[in-house]
């Protein structure tokens, strides 16, 4: 039983991978069965062939439409194969990608905006990796909750870097924690880009030799501990943007799979069990509720979007996790004056018994919710 | 004591076995004018197959008359479920866990060849280790008849310990709804053990205090060497052996005809009492060596009795000082209270003030803790030892018969709806 399941999880983690890296050999750029001409205006996306063969894939795009666009290719799950941006009106691109056979999407954004308008298109010939449709779809929303929270998190960043810039040490304060929350509810997602988490996220206990220390810890120590705003910490908030920034943009583009997001919901719950219970992570803030309650929703969001084949695969699994979201969530209401307030009890007036009582309701959560991987790919047979 | 004429296999635990004196610490008073009657066939057997498993079915719990193995990995677990058959349902899966676990086996599914996704079920660091004579005992605290509508079936005999003379108890490191004794000879088996149930018991129960122990300090099985505690004392000369039928069936075993009328599912149990005896090792060791033999009431090198020549004379107790350990201790100074020993050195670093925090686990069965730990432990209040320890840490248990078969779980007599 094992054994047969471990097969099909092997097939299914290489098609996935053959799938991601799409390495099949050059077509010749004159074959006009792999051209594909897509036309977009303002509220049209027209491609010239729905199928086509795997391989080399031309996409040459034209703008007939009176706003700038974009065009992607996507996977079933939203990842990106290619894209092009800034296709201005009356004007001419092209875009190549090589890619297995499967289904994918077109999309053109008129206007740079929102899912863009889409078509099915199909690359044909080969083995033809199949995933389940609902784990696909999980992927995709996952990914546009993963881009909406580094959407989110942008203006809030920016009130807290203003404080800074301003000298306003309590305004400071005050935005400090807000503006990290969609970062930790994507933290799994956020780290799959590891140049930028150490430059925003790190701790001065994580910094490695010759590391500047840069980010919000940075300047949580400037703000608690030194009581002060310098003009480098001016400098520092500046830098936090455009770091995010940079984050905001390539968010959509990480590598998602449903085992990932099921893992990545565990590790949420990991990053709580290391760092928020002890209250090492906002040593001078003791904000550490506030981060360990959007760790908790992170995961929680995973768990959501996975939880329909979950049921299927193991209906106990997802009794218990429900229970265990429930039990964590109430009892993180006990330091909220309201379920809808992110003022969480600064973390230094909860007592030994109390952390430990968040600490055992962590492991009660975060054992079942290593299991939800298994009951995922499972399925994906 | 194991029926040898009703159990499939003659385990091991039932050919040794070894109690005795009841003490609370130290070395050993006598278990009265009990001759040692026990060959050295007895002990044969458990030294010929060290690291063997010992047989985890059995009419009691293996763990208590088992000869003594070297490590403890003891924990305590508050119960967190407010479901009832959540709980029986953990029980279960527990048994089934310690099941596979004494014998050497891997929990579940293993520790490796399943899903890569998804962590195995078993954590691995007890692979290609032996059983070791891996033994896991569990036992119900007091404060677990106040849950699950189980207040009735909580037995007259497991009272809440009294405050003792000189106790400075912590309270992280008493109590619990539960507890696990896992005692092996490799340390790794011990906490391997402990740490696979606390996992499976996360959700139902979190571990409340937990302590590792090393080099036995009390011997179920009286061979030559009698073990020493950290005061460099021999410990547990007399203490009952597994082969003394008649002493544990007198001193440690329940039995629901006599002894427990008010809760029938404890027939073959017995009760344990769990005590953290911090010793104050700097400074005993400053001691003079007299003080020191006078304290305990035995010399250090043989470990005779004052004015004897050999360990295992009968002790004369008027011989000793009125505060000597020994003497207060002894079954004669505690109208015949005895009880069987297995317990642990234990060193957890230093205390931050540079000593060392070491002492003993002290670990007794008896089949009535008013009859037995408490009646010694009063009278132990003018010990002249207890200048040199300290209680720290305190619990008491209910440690229900052994698992009878493959089809039989932890507690199924008390949790009897169930069963």
């Amino acid at each position: 039983m094992r054994a047969a399941r471990l097969s099909v999880l092997t097939f299914t983690a290489v098609a996935a991978l053959t799938a991601v890296t799409g390495c099949t050999e050059k077509g010749s750029s004159g074959d006009s069965d792999r051209v594909i001409d897509v036309t977009a205006t303002d509220s049209k996306c027209e491609v010239s062939k729905k199928a086509f063969p795997a391989g080399h894939v031309e996409l040459a795009i034209e703008n007939k439409g009176s706003k700038v666009t974009e065009v992607y290719v996507l996977f079933p799950d939203d990842r990106i194969v290619t894209e092009r941006e800034n296709i201005g009106p009356g004007t001419k691109q092209k875009v190549t990608a090589e890619v297995k056979a499967g289904d994918y999407t077109i999309a053109c954004k008129p206007g740079m905006k929102g899912d863009g308008i889409r078509q099915e298109v199909k690359a044909t010939g080969g083995t033809v990796a199949k995933r389940d449709p609902r784990l696909d779809s999980a992927v995709a929303a996952y990914r546009k909750y993963a881009q909406a929270q580094a959407d989110a998190t942008l203006p809030l960043a920016k009130t807290f870097a203003a404080a800074v810039k301003s000298g306003d040490l309590e305004a400071a304060k005050k935005a400090y924690a807000p503006s990290r929350i969609g970062w930790e509810r994507t933290e799994p997602v956020a780290e799959s880009f590891g140049d930028i988490d150490p430059k925003v996220d790190v701790r001065a206990d994580g910094l490695e030799g010759g590391q500047k220390w840069t980010g919000w810890h940075r300047l949580e120590k400037s703000l608690w501990q030194d009581k002060k705003i310098t003009a480098e910490d001016k400098t520092l908030a500046d830098q936090l943007i455009t770091d995010l920034t940079d984050w905001q943009n390539r968010v959509g583009k990480a590598d998602i799979t449903p085992t990932s997001m099921a893992n990545g919901a565990k590790e949420l719950l990991d990053e709580v069990a290391t760092g928020k219970v002890t209250g090492e992570e906002e040593r001078y803030s003791h904000t550490d509720l506030v981060d360990f309650k959007a760790n908790v929703e992170g995961a929680e969001k995973s768990y959501e979007l996975l939880k329909p084949v979950a049921e299927e695969n193991d209906a106990a699994l997802v009794t218990e996790l429900d229970k265990q979201f429930a039990a964590l969530n109430t009892l993180l209401d006990k330091y909220r004056a309201d379920k809808t307030s992110y003022d969480f009890t600064s973390y230094d007036k909860v007592g030994d018994a109390d952390r430990k009582q968040l600490s055992d309701g962590v492991n009660a959560l975060a054992e079942p919710l290593s299991k939800l991987a298994a009951a995922v790919v499972t399925k994906s047979s | 004591m194991t029926d040898a004429a009703t159990d499939p296999a003659p385990s091991r635990r039932a050919l040794i076995g070894w109690g005795g004196a009841g003490l609370a610490l130290g070395a050993a008073a006598a278990g009265g004018a009990v001759a040692m009657t026990r060959t050295g066939d007895d002990i044969e057997p458990a030294a010929a197959s060290a690291g063997a498993a010992v047989e985890f079915h059995g009419t009691h719990q293996a763990g208590i008359a088992t000869p003594v193995q070297d490590r403890l990995h003891f924990a305590a677990f508050d119960v967190t479920t407010e479901d009832r058959a959540e709980f029986v349902q953990m029980l279960k899966d527990w048994t089934a866990a310690a099941r596979r676990m004494t014998a050497g086996k891997a929990v579940g599914e293993g520790a490796y060849g399943g899903l890569a996704e998804a962590p195995p079920d078993d954590t691995g660091e007890a692979l290609g280790l032996k059983p070791s004579r891996l033994t896991l005992t569990i036992g119900f605290g007091p404060s677990l008849f106040e849950k699950f509508d189980l207040a009735d079936q909580r037995p007259d005999a497991l009272v809440d310990l009294p405050r003792f003379a000189g106790d400075n108890l912590d309270k992280n490191r008493s109590g619990g709804d539960l507890c696990v004794q896992a005692c092996a000879d490799d340390p790794q088996v011990a906490v391997h053990a402990i740490r696979n149930l606390a996992r499976i018991g996360f959700g139902k129960v979190v571990i409340r205090w937990s302590q590792l122990g090393f080099g036995k300090t009390s011997s179920t099985t009286p061979d030559a060497q009698t073990p020493r505690n950290l005061m460099g004392f021999k410990d547990g000369t007399r203490n009952i052996a597994g082969t003394e039928t008649d002493r544990l069936k007198k001193f440690v075993w329940v039995d629901s005809a006599q002894d427990a009328k008010d809760a029938p599912w404890m027939n073959g149990g017995s009760y344990l009492v769990a005590r953290r005896i911090r010793m104050h090792i700097e400074t005993w060791d400053r001691t003079s060596l007299q003080e020191q033999e006078d304290v305990f009431g035995r010399d250090k090198g043989e470990g005779a009795p004052v004015g004897k020549a050999k360990e295992r004379d009968k002790p004369f107790l008027p011989a000793m000082k009125p505060d000597a350990h020994v003497r207060l201790a002894h079954p004669d100074s505690n109208g015949g209270a005895t009880i069987l020993r297995r317990g642990y050195s234990f060193t957890d670093g230093t205390d931050g003030l540079g000593r060392l925090d070491a002492g003993l686990f002290f670990l007794a069965y008896q089949k009535d803790v008013r009859e037995g730990f408490i009646r010694i432990q009063r009278h132990l209040a003018t010990d002249a030892l207890n200048e040199y320890i300290q209680h720290v840490g305190s619990a008491v248990f209910a440690v229900p018969p052994g698992v009878r078969d493959k089809d039989d779980w932890w507690g199924s007599t008390l949790f009897s709806k169930e069963a």
